[in-house]
């Protein structure tokens, strides 16, 4: 039906898109340690070792755990297997908030113990009116 | 099989089409920011900021949708030697780079005061900003080459190039971990956006869709112009 180059130029295309999703497949699978915005506090726990490096760590703030100390604060991070403790002076995004997600950049001290110099509230993906969070709280 | 095509035939329609796009457009942009401005409910974590979305969201869906089609369109008018085809990518271009711009643009100012920052290299915001490169190369390109032979080839490699991003970006937040939320609306399982929410983001969707319509067909116009005025009938 069609000649003989048109299905020549269709076979170098299909070529031409397996090589390159390929290549995308293996350069994102050797890079995805950059790849990732932050690690979660399981992450951080068997980290073969720890370096001075600056690194984010994100989970959700733990309940009840916030602690404000004049200009400092204290909280845990927890993805609910475990919990790494945040240390923070500086302003606070103001989606901060227990039992929501938190993504914070700074630099390990420890495997339980975070130094963080900025703090990102994380949004999830649900959104809703007031009255509907309050129905669905209600019940 | 493809080569009766006559520009003069599809003039007629597509130079008559835009005022009444221009017409639908202003229609369903003005309820659509009525609902989204106005009459939809505050978010119960965001307040008002979630109003942002309803010009984000459209404009990353509509950029995404674009290159996805000139990707389609280059590569079939590659394989079957169509200079139509070329000419529809090369109209639909620029509306999709504005609104992928748009979307950076709006994402960083949402992101202010939500996350706290106007910007974080994280996978989805990282591939939104590569996808905006592939549009401006493939843009550039065809002010560059003037030979079309070259500048049809050139333009089809770098859709192709670039269409890998495409499902980078929308499963970027299922992948990795990153600071973008994921996707609220699912078409198979239930949607984690309130349904007061979900129809001004439709309406939205509506009227952006419209406005790159809109543009494509003056852009595409154009083209034809230049074709009648070389004086070929056919392509």
């Amino acid at each position: 039906m069609y000649g003989r180059k048109v299905k020549l130029r269709f076979l170098f295309v299909v070529l031409v898109l397996i090589t390159l999703i390929l290549t995308a497949f293996l350069v994102l699978k050797s890079l995805e340690e950059n790849v990732v915005y932050f690690q979660s506090p399981s992450e951080i726990k068997v980290l073969p070792e720890l370096d001075k490096k600056k690194i984010r760590v994100g989970g959700m703030v733990k309940k009840n755990s916030i602690l404000v100390k004049a200009s400092e604060v204290k909280f845990v991070i927890t993805d609910f297997k475990n919990e790494i403790n945040v240390t923070y002076t500086g302003a606070i995004p103001n989606l901060f908030e227990e039992g929501k997600g938190v993504v914070a950049e700074g630099f390990l001290k420890d495997r339980n113990f975070f130094s963080a110099t900025k703090i990102l509230a994380k949004h999830d993906e649900n959104y809703m009116p007031p009255e509907v969070k309050q129905a669905l709280g209600e019940k | 099989m493809f080569k009766l095509f006559h520009p003069n035939r599809i003039f007629q329609i597509t130079s008559k089409a835009p005022k009444y796009i221009l017409f639908l457009f202003v229609i369903v942009l003005s309820v659509g920011l009525t609902e989204a401005l106005i009459l939809s409910p505050e978010d119960y974590k965001q307040s008002d900021a979630v109003r942002i979305m309803y010009v984000h969201v459209p404009a990353a869906w509509i950029s995404l949708g674009i290159f996805s089609s000139i990707t389609f369109l280059s590569i079939s008018g590659f394989i079957f030697k169509n200079k139509n085809f070329f000419l529809i990518s090369k109209s639909l271009a620029p509306s999709g780079f504005v609104f992928n711009i748009i979307a950076l643009v709006t994402g960083a100012i949402w992101g202010k005061p939500t996350w706290g920052t106007w910007w974080a290299w994280d996978a989805r915001i990282t591939s939104m900003l590569i996808l905006a490169l592939f549009y401006a190369m493939y843009l550039i390109s065809w002010r560059i080459y003037e030979s079309e032979e070259k500048v049809f080839k050139i333009t089809t490699f770098i859709t192709i190039l670039g269409i890998i991003n495409v499902p980078i970006i929308k499963y970027s937040v299922d992948w990795w971990n990153t600071l973008h939320q994921p996707a609220s609306i699912n078409i198979l399982s239930k949607s984690s956006i309130h349904s007061s929410m979900l129809f001004p983001l439709m309406i939205m969707t509506a009227a952006f869709a419209l406005f790159s319509l809109l543009i494509f067909l003056m852009k595409y116009n154009t083209e034809l112009i230049k074709i009648k005025n070389k004086g070929l009938d056919r392509l």
